[in-house]
């Protein structure tokens, strides 16, 4: 399934056509935490692409699976230098069980199954740190001979020939030092190439991590927040430098802050929340994206319904709500007085993938879920109908909202007491049905509604009322 | 009337100098007073019907007086002054070092000519004591080369190697064993082996110890080397345990042994036979070997293999990222180290004739390691004066005759040679924290030779 592709594109992007990375449904655990879940996006060839989201989304470990440093729990990462999508290769290299394929007109790496070096050195894949980790106790110049080590030790004969002073050593030496010399003379520091690292200004040293990344000779380079710390002038001196790298027919994939400098300068745009996409685009259709928007400023449930697509969905479950409190007695709709709240816990706003969506919204929320294959675990046991004393107010349990809710009473599930019934398993159906990867286990669902079923609470004061 | 002074300097809390001090060397006096009247004061000693206490009023006393004493000179000079007199100590080596950076190659090649001519010095200056003292000179070299060795592990790669001895022994034993075992091999056969042997225990040592960081590393190095160290104990019928090898053959010139016969060294070249001249050859070996380990270590630097244990022991993580195989790397520079160890540990095994697990105590590795430290990581000319201060003011302690009248004929200088140590490491540990060299030079150079600082560098795991 291709959650990947961009709806709103009707005609295929470029990083669709030609990506030079792939990542599919890759997903990381962290014990019980999942800091990605099933995320799937392309990084097109010569493109700069941004990966952007609030603190805690989960960037930073994507760059970590992509560079080697994590092993992701599920998903495959392809680096691709060749054109085009090579389904071919990739897949028989994925069945083949081996790690890469090298050839000349395009060779496929399989970046989940190598080591941190080999990614670096074979794939060509290379990458920055957030906290700058230049090494600050050699020169300048030393630190980009450092990055040129493997052609440089094939040059030295693995040593020996360089014990023993053979010339090639020194010609490939010589060249490594004009290497070094083009990229400090673009990052302006050729002045400084004697001195020690890490008595550079922050500034530099973050330019000179990228210039030691570019040593290396990389078809990819990762940024792990290249403009943290640096002032508007440098700022805009980093866009120039990473559109140069571009024109040297290098991609860049990036993590950033920085809004003026993704919206810049970014071909294309992925935004992350929580480890899950909820936007991919480039900048003018992610700037527009409510999802993009909710994610970022921090919403109300209420303001949230403003925006047309997820309004509707909301809509929906309110006027079924109304239904219910008619027929029901004690049912509710969203509260109007409930206190702001961050968007990244009102549901409606992450969620809402329009087909997937609207279907358990939809107007008749007595239709039953019919098709449970799709989803891992088990679906949870459901009733036909709330007991006697009419359906527990789900949204009283943090992280649900009014249009999850729907989507669990489409399910059969009414009471607190059958949330809190849920094993590991009835949790991951759930899951993957809500589109919520994980949120149910960080919030806490099963905790919370045990302890409400057992205060029995049926007071709907909290949340209940109408919005109108 | 330096008190005067230094108050005056001080300026902003004139007399208050000397009068603090006083009363902070009255109390360590007055501690010194309390904790030491049971130790030094009184003594039991065993009579007929008992135990019989004795005074010993005087040694208290002088205790006391000490404690207050040099309490209250380093209060007035050191702790409690605006101008502290260690201060030119400290502070103007590093600016020396750092204004004239051709001072360690000047020293270095001034060093090397006094090291190529020393036997001869000794012999036309000292002929009374020429054999001790060209023992002695035999003992620093092998201990320069230890430290050579180590410092690749330890300097450049970063990686605290509290085990360094067990490749030393191995290097003594294989060769040894090998000489002792199969006549045709003599010391320079058995010499690359015992080197390949260590190397290759150095990469089964590297293996385990790839993962772990810091303080694990340097107790799993510690322990490897003293499970070495037990096996040759234990291990009766191979290596004779706690007996040792004996008679194993001296290093051969040409072919030929260093006897009084015609087919003798001296006889070849038409000089009168002396019994120094073993010993001035045994110097030669030792200092080519040396020379050689530094010129490898030296070459090594200037290659990527070189730069990659720097930036190992500057960021590890930082080096996966730029395509470092850091298994292998750490690998070869626990090899490197492992096989001039060895290499120096037979040239060890050759010179005493006899060998046994006695000599690879972990006070050998300890020794090592300090010279490294005292020296400088990294720096191959600060591991040579370690190794001269260290070693050879040690055996100084021995001749200092003088002692002995002050303290009574019991005393011997030797006994307290730890204590002077200790004490020297503490001090070199205040005034020069990162060692007598603290700079490190560049591996490849621009336009400018600039050499970096201490505080830029980092000391990799364990530090």
């Amino acid at each position: 399934m291709s959650v990947s592709a961009s709806p709103a594109s009707p005609t295929e992007a470029r990083w669709e056509k030609d990506p030079i990375l792939t990542v599919e449904h890759l997903t990381m655990r962290f014990g019980g935490l999942v800091a990605i879940g099933d995320l799937s996006f392309n990084v097109g060839r010569g493109d700069i692409t941004a990966l952007i989201g609030p603190n805690g989304a989960g960037k930073t470990t994507v760059f970590n699976c992509v560079t080697g440093f994590y092993k992701p729990t599920e998903g495959r990462i392809v680096m691709r230098h060749g054109p085009g999508r090579q389904q071919e290769a990739v897949d028989a290299i994925t069945a083949s069980g081996l790690r890469y394929q090298a050839a000349n007109d395009g060779s496929v790496f399989l970046l989940e199954r190598m080591p941190d070096f080999e990614i670096s050195k074979k794939a060509k894949v290379a990458r920055t740190f957030q906290n700058i980790r230049l090494f600050g106790g050699m020169t300048v110049l030393e630190n980009l001979l450092v990055a040129q080590h493997n052609p440089l030790m094939i040059a030295s004969g693995f040593t020996i020939g360089g014990i023993l002073g053979l010339p090639g050593y020194y010609k490939a030496q010589k060249k490594a030092i004009e290497l070094a010399v083009y990229w400090l003379e673009h990052i302006r520091l050729i002045d400084r190439a004697d001195d020690p690292a890490g008595d550079l200004p922050y500034g530099d040293q973050r330019r000179l991590e990228i210039a030691r990344a570019m040593c290396t000779g990389p078809q990819l380079l990762c940024l792990d927040e290249p403009a943290a710390g640096l002032n508007p002038r440098e700022s805009s001196e980093l866009n120039e430098l990473l559109q140069f790298i571009r024109k040297e027919g290098t991609s860049v994939l990036l993590i950033e802050h920085d809004m003026g400098v993704v919206m810049e300068i970014s071909d294309h745009i992925v935004v992350l929340d929580y480890g899950v996409k909820i936007s991919d685009g480039n900048a003018d259709l992610v700037k527009t994206d409510p999802k993009v928007i909710a994610a970022y400023l921090g919403v109300d449930d209420d303001e949230l319904a403003v925006e047309p697509e997820v309004a509707s969905l909301v809509q929906e479950a309110l006027s079924d709500a109304s239904a219910d409190i008619e027929t029901t007695a004690a049912a509710k709709a969203p509260a109007a007085k409930k206190s702001p709240k961050p968007a990244r816990s009102s549901p409606a706003a992450r969620t809402a993938r329009p087909a997937k969506a609207a279907a358990p919204a939809g107007p008749s929320r007595a239709k039953p879920v019919s098709s449970d294959g799709d989803h891992p675990g088990a679906r949870p046991a459901g009733l036909k109908a709330p007991r006697a004393e009419g359906a527990d107010p789900l949204t009283l349990i943090k992280g649900i909202g009014p249009v999850n809710e729907k989507k669990l009473n489409g399910l059969g599930v009414w009471h607190f007491d059958q949330v809190a019934a849920w094993k590991k398993a009835e949790i991951s159906w759930v899951a993957s049905y809500l589109a919520f990867p994980g949120r149910i286990e960080r919030e806490e669902w099963v905790k919370q509604a045990r302890a409400l079923a057992k205060a029995g609470t049926r007071k709907t004061t909290s949340r209940a009322g109408s919005r109108k | 009337m330096a008190a005067t002074r230094t108050t005056a300097v001080a300026g902003q809390r004139p007399g208050n100098d000397l009068a603090s001090s006083l009363k902070d060397a009255m109390i360590a006096a007055l501690l010194v007073g309390v904790l030491g009247f049971f130790f030094l004061a009184l003594r039991t000693e065993i009579a007929t019907g008992g135990l019989e206490i004795t005074t010993r009023w005087g040694l208290w006393f002088s205790a006391i007086a000490i404690t207050f004493g040099v309490r209250l000179a380093l209060n007035l000079f050191v702790f409690r002054t605006s101008r502290p007199i260690t201060r030119a100590f400290s502070g103007r080596g590093a600016a020396v070092s750092a204004r004239l950076p051709g001072l360690g190659k000047w020293l270095g090649i001034v060093l090397f000519i006094f090291a190529t001519i020393l036997p001869f010095f000794i012999i036309t200056v000292f002929p009374a004591q020429q054999r001790q003292f060209i023992d002695l000179a035999i003992l620093i070299m092998t201990y320069v080369m230890l430290g050579w060795g180590l410092n690749i592990v330890v300097g450049l790669a970063g990686l605290l190697d509290l085990g360094y001895v067990a490749f030393y022994a191995v290097g003594a034993y294989s060769f040894a064993l090998l000489s002792t075992h199969f006549e045709f091999i003599g010391f320079w056969t058995a010499l690359p082996l015992a080197g390949m042997l260590a190397a290759c225990w150095g990469l089964i040592l590297g293996f385990p110890v790839l993962r772990l960081r810091g303080d694990y590393l340097a107790i799993v190095t510690l322990a490897f080397g003293e499970i070495i160290r037990i096996v040759l104990l234990n291990w009766y019928d191979f290596t004779g345990g706690p007996n040792g090898i004996a008679n194993i053959p001296k290093p051969t010139f040409l072919g030929m042994d260093f006897t009084r016969g015609d087919d003798g060294v001296a006889a070849f070249l038409g000089i009168q036979y002396s019994t120094i001249h073993r010993f001035v050859y045994l110097y030669y070996i030792i200092f080519l070997l040396a020379i050689v380990t530094n010129f490898v270590t030296m070459r090594l630097r200037k290659l990527p293999v070189g730069r990659a244990w720097e930036a190992l022991r500057e960021d590890e993580i930082a080096c996966r990222s730029l395509g470092i195989n850091t298994t292998n790397t750490k690998l070869t520079a626990f090899g490197m180290g492992a096989m001039f160890g060895g290499l120096a540990g037979s040239f060890f095994a050759t010179r005493q004739g006899f060998i046994s697990p006695e000599s690879f105590t972990f006070l050998e590795s300890a020794i090592i390691l300090a010279i490294v430290v005292l020296g400088g990581l990294g720096s191959q000319i600060g591991v040579v004066i370690a190794s001269v201060v260290m070693i050879g003011g040690i055996e100084l302690l021995r001749n200092i005759g003088f002692l002995s009248n002050i303290f009574g004929p019991d005393f011997d200088p030797v006994q307290y040679r730890m204590l002077i140590f200790g004490l020297a490491m503490v001090c070199i540990m205040i005034w020069k924290p990162r060692g007598l060299v603290t700079t490190r030079a560049p591996s490849a150079i621009l336009k400018e030779k600039k050499r970096i600082g201490a505080d830029m560098v980092s000391q990799g795991e364990g530090h």
